[in-house]
């Protein structure tokens, strides 16, 4: 019963997120420039942290290569104990489809589709039921407070509800990992706080959140903040505010 | 993901651009539609000739004035040329010379108007001819009588007439026994014939036939025939007849040795064979058309297709982000091009029906069913095929590509 327990406690602990020395290099030779310079980083399940960064520095291709959109030189990387670097475009989309959940600065809701159909969307690339998916998406929107906007699509909701649908939709198939690319970057303010509360709740309830910002008052929501620079994590630390 | 649900995201598809998805389907909608309409008519042409060939048998034969040629000799040689006459026709008919020979009628014709009280009318046909004339030509009466061998003897002023010329002089009375005045004589009209229907640009109804002596006597005095009409006593025995009346014609004639025959025969079974060629290469040119017209349509399935991924890479970026597979992607899109193509197809084909019972030009369609097949099947492969390649370039786009397109 021990060593069950050691094992489940291994289990528990094991990273959502591990990055060993991942380079992104973008042309060859003497005018190549690399995007990512070496960035190893481990994120823990339940964790909720901030990626800083001037532009360039090379936070949105770290973005891009944790949320399986884009591939790297060289370099490994574990996502909930899958290695995602030598795998395939056919299993990159299962991994996309159900480990990953994407929030955008520019929302990126398919157009003319209903809030509902949007948060939908994914579970039907996944194959789960019409009844089962319908119910999910309601619960999904009524969390993230639009349960009576349903039936607007994109162009009828304002910036914040259209965020809040595609957080709606990034939930909704229960990902192991939330991950915002400058979720705040098109809303006001009002928004902006609605929105980073969500993040909390989320966060709260046991979801890791990794969000990419240039905003030092979005940064400081997170419990930790990664800063980069030139292709490299200059800085990682826990946020004194936030952690106790 | 079922495949129901990748139908329904292409139906989604094709619905938020009604404009295009109309325009589309309009394209392979013509392009099939007109195949099948220009073939028909080639074939309904075709037919038309065949029907006509079938009608006239072949065993009719008719013979003209002049050489076979219309060049400078034949216009020099005009002064010692003898006009075919009534005694021609008369001498055609001997059994003993010609055995072959069934019957002959002569062709007499002139340009008259006939009036019949305020109304007028030119008939196109205005010809002066004996009975054997109504079988060597397929002409029957619908109601009164034919003129006789008696009528032709006395010379009686009395007239058979066509559907076209009855209804411009006497509307809707009956002509039978009524009067009207043809170049100026008065003839009874004792005979209305069957309507024949329009053979080309010329109405078979537009119609006088006098007996010809009475053209002679009291109108066009003694002018030429302008052709004599043989029926040979069957199909087989035609090229028989026509050496048979070239013999006795060429020794009324005094033709011989190199001097040019100053008439000529024309076999309708062969006249009708060269028309029937060409209309073959009409029919062969209006597929062509058609044909280019469907890969006009092709090409539109092509090009909005591609302008389809354009718009919607972002879209498709979204998707792919959301963990939608290539296959999801690439079937979306193929069912989007499949449906555009086999509604438009399936339209043309409706179009193309209905398109096909109307008269064009002058004939009348007749649908060869091979290109209804055709038409669709090729439509359908042209939606898959260029609708595919837009589609594999979608599926095959990676995210964060698609998602970088504005």
């Amino acid at each position: 019963m021990e060593a069950v327990r050691a094992v489940d406690s291994v289990v528990d602990k094991l990273p959502v997120i591990e990055v060993r020395d991942a380079i992104k290099r973008y042309g060859v030779g003497d005018a190549s420039i690399f995007a990512l310079n070496g960035v190893s980083l481990t994120i823990e399940a339940g964790e909720y942290v901030a990626i800083m960064g001037p532009s360039g520095s090379g936070k949105s291709t770290l973005m891009n290569i944790l949320g399986a959109l884009d591939n790297m030189t060289s370099g490994e990387y574990f996502l909930d104990g899958i290695e995602i670097s030598s795998m395939d475009e056919i299993h990159l989309s299962i991994v996309r489809g159900r480990k990953i959940g994407f929030i955008f600065q520019s929302f990126n809701l398919i157009p003319r589709t209903t809030a509902i159909a949007n948060v939908e969307l994914p579970m039907a690339y996944q194959g789960v039921k019409t009844k089962e998916r319908r119910e999910r998406a309601l619960v999904a929107l009524d969390v993230v407070g639009l349960g009576d906007r349903i039936n607007h699509e994109p162009t009828e909701l304002s910036g914040g509800q259209q965020q809040r649908v595609a957080v709606a939709r990034a939930l909704v198939t229960r990902p192991a990992l939330l991950l915002a690319d400058e979720p705040t970057g098109a809303l006001d303010s009002k928004s902006t706080a609605d929105l980073l509360d969500l993040f909390d709740q989320i966060n709260a309830a046991g979801r890791t959140v990794v969000v990419i910002t240039h905003e030092l008052d979005v940064a400081h929501r997170a419990k930790r903040i990664i800063r980069m620079r030139d292709g490299k994590i200059v800085s990682d630390e826990l946020n004194k505010e936030r952690v106790a | 993901m079922s495949v129901f649900e990748i139908v329904r995201f292409a139906i989604r598809g094709l619905f938020t651009n009604r404009l295009r998805t109309f325009l589309t389907v309009l394209g392979i909608t013509i392009g099939v539609a007109s195949v099948i309409i220009l073939l028909a008519v080639g074939n309904g042409s075709s037919k038309a000739i065949q029907a006509s060939l079938d009608r006239l048998g072949t065993n009719s034969l008719q013979v003209r004035s002049g050489g076979g040629g219309f060049g400078a000799r034949a216009r020099a040689s005009a002064s010692s040329q003898k006009p075919l006459t009534i005694l021609d026709a008369a001498a055609l008919m001997d059994k003993t010379q010609a055995p072959d020979i069934l019957q002959v009628a002569p062709i007499a014709s002139t340009n008259g108007t006939c009036v019949v009280g305020a109304s007028t009318t030119t008939p196109s046909t205005f010809y002066g001819t004996w009975p054997a004339y109504y079988k060597a030509s397929n002409t029957s009466i619908q109601s009164g009588s034919y003129f006789t061998n008696d009528d032709v003897t006395q010379g009686r002023r009395v007239a058979l007439i066509g559907q076209t010329t009855a209804t411009a002089l006497f509307g809707t009375t009956s002509p039978i026994g009524q009067t009207m005045r043809c170049s100026g004589i008065e003839f009874t009209v004792i005979g209305l014939t069957t309507v024949k229907g329009a053979s080309g640009f010329q109405d078979g109804d537009s119609l006088v036939l006098i007996p010809i002596t009475t053209m002679e006597n009291s109108i066009t005095g003694n002018q030429p025939l302008s052709s004599i009409i043989v029926e040979a006593t069957n199909s087989k025995t035609t090229d028989a007849a026509q050496t048979e009346l070239t013999t006795i014609l060429d020794a009324r004639h005094g033709i011989s040795g190199r001097k040019t025959a100053d008439f000529s025969v024309f076999n309708q079974a062969s006249l009708l064979t060269t028309a029937s060629t060409s209309s073959k290469t009409f029919t062969t040119l209006l597929g062509m058309v058609a044909a280019i017209s469907l890969l006009v349509g092709g090409i539109g399935i092509t090009n909005i297709m591609l302008v389809t991924v354009i718009e919607r890479t972002r879209e498709i970026g979204i998707r792919k982000a959301i963990g939608a597979p290539k296959g999801a992607i690439l079937s979306q899109f193929l069912i989007e091009a499949t449906i555009l193509s086999v509604l438009g197809g399936a339209l043309g084909v409706l179009v193309g029906f209905i398109g096909s019972h109307f008269t064009i030009a002058g004939t009348k369609p007749v649908i060869v069913p091979a290109s209804v097949f055709l038409a669709f099947g090729v439509s359908i492969l042209i939606g898959v095929f260029f609708g595919g390649y837009p589609a594999s370039r979608a599926a095959s786009l990676r995210p964060i590509e698609a998602l970088r397109h504005e």
